[in-house]
C-alpha cells in the first residue's frame, strides 16, 4: 500500500495470523496516524476484529510487529498497553453500576477520589448520560449501555481507542445519532479512533481515513472520498456504495472499450489490449437525446428511493443501474453518457481471462474416449478427449467453464468463495481451492466467504499436451 | 406480566408436601405426649443444645472448608477447554453415584486404627487417633458435599462472559485485580446457592457423625433420629429448632448477597 502515514501512533509490520490453519490476516502493513480517526471496514470474516484484537493486545500475531508511538509491543500485555476498546456488545460489568462501571479503570491508576469523580462526572456529561450515575447497567437501554461503554474507554485517557462495530446492536436511528455523537466525541477529545465495521456508510460518514479489508488482507486505504472515487479494484467499488462495474478493454492510454463501444476515460499506463474492470457510479450516468448517447438501453425498472429513481436499464444484455431526479418510463429506450472523468478504470482482480492450468493425465481409455487428470490430489474425468497415460496438459478453461456442483458432486470440495461480483450480466466469481484461484462465471448469486464443491465442464476447455521431456515441470 | 397467582398444581403441591408435614410438626412440638398444649418438648429439647450448637458449628466448619476446595476446584474447570471441563465435571459426581453409606464405610476403613492411614502415619512416628474425632466428622461430610459446592460455583462461573475478563484487562486489571474485582464478585451467587446446599444438609445430616465420630461427636441430625423411636414431640421440637436457626442463617446470608448487588 502507498498510502503513508506521516505521523503514526500505530503501526502493523508484516502481520500474519492463522487459526485452525486457516489464513486470518495474510502480511498486513498498517500505519494508523496520531488523531485520526480510522475506519477499517470490510465483510465479515475479512480479518477486521483481528486486527483490531492485535492493537489491543488480546492476541499475539503469529508472526509481524506492532508498533506504539515506534515501540514495539508485541509483548506488552493489554492492560499495560494506552489503549481502550469499547467492546462488540459493550461488555459492562453487570455488578456495577454507571459510575462505577466508568470509573473502574480510573481506579487502577492511582488518581484520588476527588480526581476520579470529576473525571466520571465530566465524562458522563460529554456522552450525555449525567445524572445516571447509581443506575444499574442492566437496566440502561443499548444506546445508553454504548455510550456507558465509550465513557469507560474514553476516560482513562488512551491515546489511542479501539471500537469493535460498537453501533452493531442499535436500530437505524440510534446509530445515525450515535455516529454523529461518536464524531464529536473524536473531535473534542482529540484521540485516535480505530473504528470497526461492515457498514459502508458508516465508513464514509465518520472517518478521515478507511482502510479497506477483504480475506485477511488490505485492498485499498484512502479517505472516504477516494475510496468511494477511485476504488482501486472492483471488489472496493463493489463493497463501497453502489456501482456499475463491467468488463472492459483498455485499448490505449484514455482509450476504454465498454461493452463493443470505444469510449474516452482519463486514466493512463494500463498497456494496450489489456482486459479491465470498469466502473461507473449509478449518479454519474447522465441521461440524453439518443443523438447523443455512448450507450442505449431500454428501461425494465423505476422505483422511487426518496432523493432520486434508481433505473435499471439492459443496454446489449447488461444491466446498468443508474441515479436520477427525473423518472424515464419503463419500457422506454434512452440514451446515456458518461464524462471522462466519472470513468474508473481499474486492474482485474483475476490476472488472466480464462483458467489457465496444467494437470497430468493419470488413466486413460481409448476405447471411451475419456481420460482422467488429476487436480489437487482429485482424479477428474474429462470425456471427449483422449491423451496418452502420463501427458502433461496445459488447459485453457473458460469462467463459463466451472459450475457451484451439488453437495458431495463436486469435483474439488470445499473451494472457497472469494468474491462475487455483479458484473452486468453475470456474477463473476473468484474461488480459492488449495494451490490456486479460479474464476468463474455463473447467473446465480453465491455467499462469499463460504465454502462450497465445484465441477469442472471441460467440453469448453482447450487442451495443450506438453511436449515429451517437460513433462513434470508443474 | 406474570400472574401472581402460583398455579393450582402448585398450591397442591405444596399443601401435600410442605404444609401438612410442617403442620404436623409444629402441632407435635406444643404438645405433650397426652396431646395438650405444652412448651415440655422444648424444655426437654434444650438438654441437648450443646449437641445442637456444636453441629450448626460442624456444619458452619464443613461448609467453609467447601468453600475453599470448591472455588478454586470450578475456577480452573471453567478456565478448562470445554471437552476436559465436561469431564472434570463427570469426575467430580462419579461417587455421588455410589451409595451414601458406602462412602462412609469406606472413610470408616481408611481411618480406623490399623487402617491404611494409620498404618502409613505411625510409620513416620505419628500415633494419633484418626476415628471417633470432630475431625473425622469434618472430613465424612466435606467429602460428602463438596460436588454440591463446586458445581453451583462452576456453573456460575463458566458463563462469566470472557469478554468481561477482556475489559477488564484493557481498562489495566491484571490477574489478581480481574479476580477481585470481577471474578469474585460475579460468581458470588454461586457461593451463595452452593452455602445452602452445603449447609442445609450438613446441619441436619445423621450416620456421618455416628459411624466416623463416635460416641462423643454425635450430632443433632443423630440425636433427632434417635429420639422420635421414643418421643416424638421433642424430636419435633428439635427439628422446629434447626429449622428456625438454618432459616437465620440463610436469611443473614442472602443479606450479605444482596449487598454484593447482583444483577
Amino acid at each position: 500500500m502507498e498510502h503513508k502515514a506521516k505521523n503514526p501512533i500505530v503501526s502493523l509490520r508484516d502481520i500474519y495470523v492463522e487459526f485452525d490453519s486457516e489464513v486470518i490476516l495474510n502480511h498486513i502493513n498498517l500505519d494508523i496516524e496520531d488523531k485520526e480517526f480510522v475506519t477499517i471496514l470490510g465483510p465479515s470474516g475479512c480479518g477486521k476484529t483481528t486486527t483490531l484484537r492485535i492493537i489491543g493486545g488480546f492476541l499475539s500475531p503469529d508472526s509481524g510487529d506492532v508498533f506504539f508511538e515506534n515501540k514495539r509491543i508485541n509483548d506488552v500485555p493489554p492492560h499495560k498497553r494506552n489503549v481502550n476498546t469499547v467492546f462488540q456488545k459493550y461488555s459492562l460489568f453487570p455488578h456495577l453500576n454507571v459510575f462505577d462501571n466508568v470509573a473502574f479503570g480510573l481506579k487502577l491508576k492511582k488518581v484520588s477520589k476527588k480526581e476520579i469523580k470529576e473525571k466520571v462526572q465530566k465524562m458522563l456529561a460529554i456522552v450525555d448520560l449525567k445524572g445516571y450515575e447509581k443506575r444499574s447497567v442492566s437496566k440502561l437501554s443499548g444506546g445508553q449501555q454504548q455510550r456507558v461503554a465509550i465513557a469507560r474507554a474514553l476516560v482513562c485517557d488512551p491515546k489511542v481507542v479501539l471500537l469493535d462495530e460498537p453501533l452493531g446492536a442499535l436500530d437505524l436511528k440510534l446509530r445515525k445519532n450515535m455516529q454523529q455523537e461518536l464524531k464529536e466525541i473524536q473531535q473534542k477529545t482529540r484521540t485516535t479512533f480505530i473504528y470497526v465495521t461492515h457498514d459502508q456508510e458508516e465508513a464514509l460518514t465518520m472517518s478521515d481515513t478507511v482502510v479497506v479489508m477483504n480475506n485477511g488482507v488490505i485492498e485499498q486505504i484512502g479517505t472516504p472520498t477516494d475510496i468511494y472515487n477511485e476504488p482501486v479494484n472492483a471488489f472496493v467499488a463493489d463493497f463501497i456504495g453502489e456501482a456499475n462495474i463491467l468488463n472492459g478493454v483498455m485499448l490505449d492510454d484514455c482509450r476504454v472499450k465498454i461493452l463493443g463501444k470505444e469510449i474516452e476515460c482519463v486514466d493512463k499506463g494500463f498497456g494496450k489490449n489489456v482486459p479491465v474492470d470498469v466502473v461507473i457510479r449509478p449518479e454519474d450516468v447522465e441521461v440524453v437525446p439518443i443523438e447523443q448517447a455512448q450507450f442505449t438501453g431500454v428501461v425494465c425498472d423505476a422505483v422511487f428511493k426518496g432523493v432520486h429513481y434508481e433505473m435499471t436499464v439492459v443496454c446489449n444484455n447488461c444491466q446498468w443501474l443508474i441515479h436520477s431526479t427525473v423518472c424515464q418510463p419503463v419500457g422506454s429506450e434512452i440514451g446515456m453518457r458518461v464524462t471522462p472523468f466519472n470513468i474508473q478504470i481499474m486492474n482485474k482482480m483475476f490476472p488472466t481471462a480464462n483458467n489457465e492450468f496444467s494437470a497430468k493425465v493419470v488413466s486413460s481409455s481409448k476405447e471411451d474416449n475419456t481420460i482422467k487428470i488429476d487436480i489437487e490430489g482429485n482424479s477428474v474425468e474429462v470425456s471427449g478427449q483422449y491423451f496418452e497415460e502420463g501427458t502433461v496438459l496445459d488447459i485453457v478453461l473458460p469462467p463459463d467453464g466451472l459450475h457451484i456442483a451439488g453437495d458431495g458432486n463436486g469435483d474439488l470440495n470445499d473451494v472457497y468463495i472469494e468474491s462475487v461480483i455483479w458484473k452486468g450480466e453475470h456474477n463473476e466469481i473468484i474461488l480459492e481451492s488449495d494451490e490456486r484461484k479460479w474464476i468463474m462465471q455463473s447467473d446465480q448469486d453465491e455467499q462469499v466467504a463460504t465454502y462450497a464443491p465445484i465441477s469442472f465442464d471441460f467440453t469448453k476447455a482447450v487442451f495443450f499436451p506438453k511436449p515429451v521431456g517437460e513433462g513434470d515441470n508443474r | 406480566m406474570k400472574s401472581r397467582k402460583p398455579s393450582i398444581p402448585y398450591l397442591i403441591w405444596m399443601v401435600i408436601f410442605t404444609l401438612i408435614p410442617l403442620v404436623t410438626i409444629v402441632y407435635y412440638a406444643f404438645t405433650d405426649k397426652s396431646g395438650h398444649f405444652s412448651f415440655e418438648p422444648f424444655k426437654n429439647a434444650f438438654f441437648y443444645s450443646d449437641i445442637f450448637a456444636r453441629s450448626l458449628w460442624i456444619a458452619f466448619v464443613s461448609c467453609l472448608i467447601c468453600i475453599l476446595l470448591a472455588y478454586p476446584m470450578a475456577y480452573i474447570i471453567s478456565r478448562c477447554k470445554e471437552k476436559t471441563q465436561s469431564m472434570l465435571i463427570m469426575l467430580i459426581t462419579i461417587p455421588m453415584w455410589m451409595n451414601f453409606l458406602l462412602r462412609i464405610y469406606a472413610w470408616v476403613i481408611l481411618l480406623q486404627n490399623n487402617g491404611p492411614i494409620d498404618t502409613a502415619l505411625s510409620l513416620l512416628g505419628i500415633n494419633v487417633d484418626l476415628m471417633n474425632s470432630e475431625g473425622a466428622v469434618i472430613l465424612g461430610m466435606v467429602y460428602e458435599f463438596l460436588p454440591f459446592m463446586i458445581l453451583p460455583i462452576y456453573t456460575v462461573m463458566s458463563k462469566i462472559d470472557n469478554r468481561l475478563i477482556e475489559a477488564a484487562q484493557d481498562l489495566g486489571s491484571n490477574g489478581f485485580h480481574i479476580f477481585r474485582k470481577v471474578v469474585l464478585p460475579l460468581s458470588i451467587p454461586g457461593i451463595i446457592s452452593g452455602v445452602t446446599m452445603v449447609f442445609v444438609p450438613s446441619a441436619s445430616t445423621f450416620l456421618v457423625a455416628q459411624y466416623l465420630g463416635g460416641t462423643d461427636n454425635i450430632m443433632i441430625g443423630d440425636i433427632i433420629d434417635k429420639i422420635f423411636w421414643t418421643d416424638q414431640n421433642t424430636g419435633s421440637a428439635i427439628s422446629l429448632m434447626l429449622m428456625a436457626a438454618i432459616l437465620v442463617f440463610l436469611i443473614v446470608m442472602n443479606l450479605f448477597g444482596d449487598e454484593e448487588a447482583i444483577s
